[in-house]
């Protein structure tokens, strides 16, 4: 009982960290009808952007330099994939395949370019030391970052729906995930809402990067991309463009993973929810929320 | 089947004749190449280029002439690198029989999976083709009966191997076979396009529906040109084991097949002999790149634009990056600076 | 006086040259109907005067440029749409479809209240769940929200029972008398209760211009270039 709880809670945490990635996957698929391969480098960015900062803070005491790396590693990943949309995405306005390809090219280039600058070995990344003991529930003893991922995750789960339904921003994102073109027919310029999207989605990227140097301890070039997969994967079952359907799917795909893992044999429960994927497309070739392009 | 047009073959014989010769040639070309063409490091880059030459215009043949977008070619290719370098090393068969067993899996691997996945199109496509292959990778790490080596690879058992092909001082074989590949792949490719199916493959790349409308059916077509692209892909991973002498796992990675997408653009897909020399250029450049690193002229630059350049993949993100910008119709389109028709009708099947 | 000129536009889309060089005006007030078969290019000459298709041409709007424009420019520009499908957002509300089309600083609500009071009531229901004549008020109630210089509107008793068509064409009526329209339609008994003007479309031509009583009223006329019949009267 008390492993399936770990597991479960274990699942969530990861659950967690897939939904924030993608979330902003899906969101810029929707709105923008762009396959960002790049998100991964949002999320690497995010989380050296993290080390660094605490690298470089070494004499202050470690809650507020672990807090602080956190905030400069969203800053950094939401200023860089605002950036990217603006001079890489934006001045290939409507070719969506020649958008999709610069992802993969930057994709490519970030990772080459962090493994240059500090080398392909993983970097330990310092946390608060609560966040690596535990606290027993059930008679389980779970590591206390799962909480962390799990309260996260909801709080931009909340954020980005009340952002969605009450602002006006959010707003056109809703019409324009529906249809782009009318709404630029009703006299809106749906590139800053396009570049405003992707500055989400890094944020958000950028903090699964945090928390990924949380739940691994470390940090490497190819966290991003590794993870990037799974995102892909939980976007396409949960719905392109749908922000419950990806929160459904990521909860679904992070407790399927630790259960086939655990339960069947390792390395099955990775194999499990690659197979989900297929069967998922094959039976729905909309995704489960029945939104794609 | 049409006949081939002998003009239009003569090129390629040229070509390929031409480049049946560099083994004999003592030529040094500085700063392309470290040593002269004859010796065994420069033949087995030459090799290697040739060998994703080919495995990037079997890339081609689904992508930009039958308009499918695929994020797993890479499985059928590492299929041939380790379906083969198994039989060999880990159930000890005889070279024969293993090449026939592999050439098997090359056929009815794709003929199975293409066949899910190509129940759907576009984008779902797409994922299917990467969630079989990230399958695939994760079987290959999961090292089932220890047959594949997971993370660490496998060795290829040598003395399974034709002699001629074992050894330092047999690279200009391994050459010839690479070269052997990359024209049989080109010559199959030339043939199947300008074949019936294959007009039939370029026209659903053009318009599915009026495909369907002439009371064809698209499915069977793309079916076949899936396999027979999956096949030749198959085989080149034989070669490339043959080159290396074992198999690794970065050839089962997603990764893996993103760059051959970044082959095929940059050297123009849909033509000719773009794939080709994208390929070509793509694996010649990431080697090339990595050796000047260590050179005199890239470590006396100041280390702001050191260190980037030393990653290969850099150099190649970025260039990739300026031809999808400047150039979207490849090397092979140069004169022609518009946006060709493939990419066009790519990004139609994608929004179906 | 002229408010809105197109001149020899031409729309290739894919291999089809959709339109040939069309040319035509539309007087400042009143309606002036583009009729003409199905598939003559009249939804495509509206999506180009909306640059949401790429055409070459010249299209002026009170003498300033409209060809070549971005979209959202055009509106701005005082263009209302009322698209063929309706167009409006599922999955939105209605009070949330028509705050997103609000531009000017003070949006018509009074009027588009009067005119359909219907969506007052409904104004907390998904747009996706209304009716088709629902939608097509919301469609319109968009487009009147702004001031706009000319409103573009596209088959907007499409699929319509009778008595909708007769409240379509008054509130069309209504708002003729604030706005300039360009109004295509297959309605014939619409189109002779709200047009003053006509152009009339064939294959990618214009092939007709003039007022539109004349041209209703001449019946063999309109079966050659209207096909067969003429539709039921409003």
């Amino acid at each position: 009982m008390s492993t399936f709880v770990l597991l479960s809670i274990t699942g969530l945490g990861l659950g967690a960290m897939y939904f924030l990635i993608a979330s902003g996957l899906s969101l810029i698929y929707g709105l923008m009808g762009v396959l960002n391969f790049a998100h991964g480098a949002f999320l690497t960015v995010g989380a050296y952007a993290m080390w660094f900062t605490e690298s470089k803070l070494g004499g202050v005491p470690l809650l507020p330099r672990f807090l602080l790396g956190a905030i400069a590693g969203l800053a950094v990943g939401g200023v860089f994939a605002a950036l990217v949309e603006l001079f890489l995405i934006r001045p290939l306005y409507r070719r969506h395949i020649e958008q999709v390809l610069v992802t993969v090219g930057l994709a490519l280039a970030t990772v080459a370019l962090v493994t240059a600058i500090w080398g392909n070995d993983a970097r330990t990344v310092a946390a608060p030391g609560w966040l690596g003991r535990t606290t027993t529930v059930v008679g389980a003893h779970i590591p206390n970052d799962r909480w962390v991922e799990i309260v996260t995750a909801l709080v931009v789960l909340l954020a980005l729906n009340a952002f969605l339904r009450r602002t006006r921003y959010g707003l056109i994102i809703r019409a324009g995930v529906e249809n782009r073109s009318m709404v630029t027919a009703l006299g809106i310029d749906v590139r800053r809402a396009f570049t405003l999207v992707f500055a989400l989605g890094g944020i958000a990227a950028a903090i699964a990067g945090v928390l990924s140097n949380v739940y691994f301890g470390t940090i490497d070039p190819q966290r991003g991309t590794s993870l990037l997969i799974f995102a892909f994967i939980v976007v396409v079952i949960g719905g392109l463009g749908s922000l419950r359907g990806t929160a459904a799917s990521a909860v679904v795909v992070g407790l399927v993973q630790q259960y086939a893992n655990y339960y069947a044999s390792s390395g099955l429960g990775d194999l499990s929810v690659v197979l989900l994927l297929g069967i998922v497309l094959l039976a729905r070739p909309r995704g489960l929320s029945g939104s794609f392009a | 089947m049409r006949r081939f047009a002998v003009k239009q073959a003569l090129v390629p014989l040229a070509v390929f004749g031409a480049l049946a010769f560099v083994p004999k040639l003592t030529v040094d070309i500085p700063y392309v190449f470290q040593s002269s063409l004859d010796t065994p490091g420069t033949l087995q880059l030459l090799a290697l280029c040739l060998v994703f030459g080919g495995l990037a215009l079997t890339y081609d043949l689904i992508f930009g002439f039958t308009g499918l977008l695929s994020f797993g070619h890479a499985l059928y290719f590492a299929a041939g690198v380790y379906v083969e370098c198994i039989a060999l090393t880990k159930w000890h068969w005889g070279f024969l029989p293993s090449l026939a067993f592999t050439a098997l899996v090359g056929i009815l691997l794709p003929l199975v999976l293409g066949a899910v996945s190509l129940r759907v199109g576009g984008i779902a496509f797409a994922m299917v083709t990467l969630a079989f292959a990230q399958a695939g990778s994760i079987l290959v790490f999961k090292n089932p009966h220890k047959w594949t080596g997971g993370e660490e690879g496998l060795g290829t058992d040598y003395t399974k191997l034709p002699a001629a092909l074992v050894g330092i001082f047999n690279t200009k074989n391994l050459y010839w076979v690479a070269l052997a590949y990359a024209a049989a792949v080109f010559a199959i490719v030339q043939w199947a396009v300008s074949s019936s199916p294959g007009h039939i493959w370029q026209a659903i790349r053009e318009n599915e529906l009026r495909v369907e409308v002439l009371g064809l059916r698209p499915y069977a077509y793309k079916l076949m040109s899936f396999v027979l692209a999956s096949f030749l892909a198959t085989a080149g991973g034989v070669v490339y084991l043959l080159l290396l002498g074992g198999a690794t796992t970065d050839v089962t990675t997603a990764n893996f097949t993103l760059t051959l997408l970044v082959m095929v653009v940059i050297g123009g897909t849909g033509t000719r002999w773009g794939a080709l020399l994208g390929g070509v250029l793509y694996t010649w450049a990431n080697q090339r790149l990595g050796d000047a690193s260590g050179s005199h002229a890239v470590s006396s630059l100041p280390s702001v634009l050191r260190t980037p350049l030393e990653q290969p993949l850099f150099v190649l993100g970025v260039l990739f990056i300026l031809v999808v910008f400047f150039v979207p119709g490849g090397l092979a389109r140069i004169g022609r600076l518009r946006r060709p028709r493939t990419l066009q009708r790519l990004q139609e099947a994608m929004q179906r | 006086m002229s408010l809105l000129s197109v001149g020899d536009l031409h729309v290739h889309l894919g291999e089809s040259h959709i339109l040939q060089g069309i040319s035509f005006d539309v007087a400042e007030g009143g309606v002036t109907a583009l009729l003409g078969r199905n598939g003559v290019g009249k939804t495509t000459t509206l999506r180009a005067l909306m640059g949401l298709v790429a055409g070459a041409g010249t299209i002026e709007l009170d003498g300033v440029q409209l060809s070549g424009k971005p979209t959202h420019k055009i509106v701005r520009l005082g263009v209302g749409y009322v698209p063929e499908d309706r167009d409006v957002f599922a999955g939105l509300t209605v009070d949330e479809n028509l705050r997103l089309a609000e531009r000017d600083s003070e949006p018509r609500y009074e009027l588009v209240y009067e005119l359909f009071p219907e969506l007052k009531e409904r104004g907390k229901q998904a747009a996706g769940t209304l009716s088709g004549g629902q939608q097509q008020m919301v469609a319109i109630a968009r487009a009147l929200l702004n001031d706009n210089r000319v409103l573009l509107v596209d088959e907007p008793t499409k699929g319509l029972a009778p008595l909708l068509v007769t409240e379509v064409a008054r509130v069309l009526e209504r708002v003729s008398e604030l706005t300039t329209v360009l109004l295509v339609e297959q309605n014939l008994g619409v189109v002779a209760r709200v047009a003053r003007d006509a152009v009339v479309l064939d294959t990618g031509r214009v092939v007709h211009i003039g007022p539109a009583k004349e041209l209703l009223a001449d019946r063999p006329m309109v079966h050659r270039m209207l096909g067969v019949g003429s539709a039921a009267a409003a």
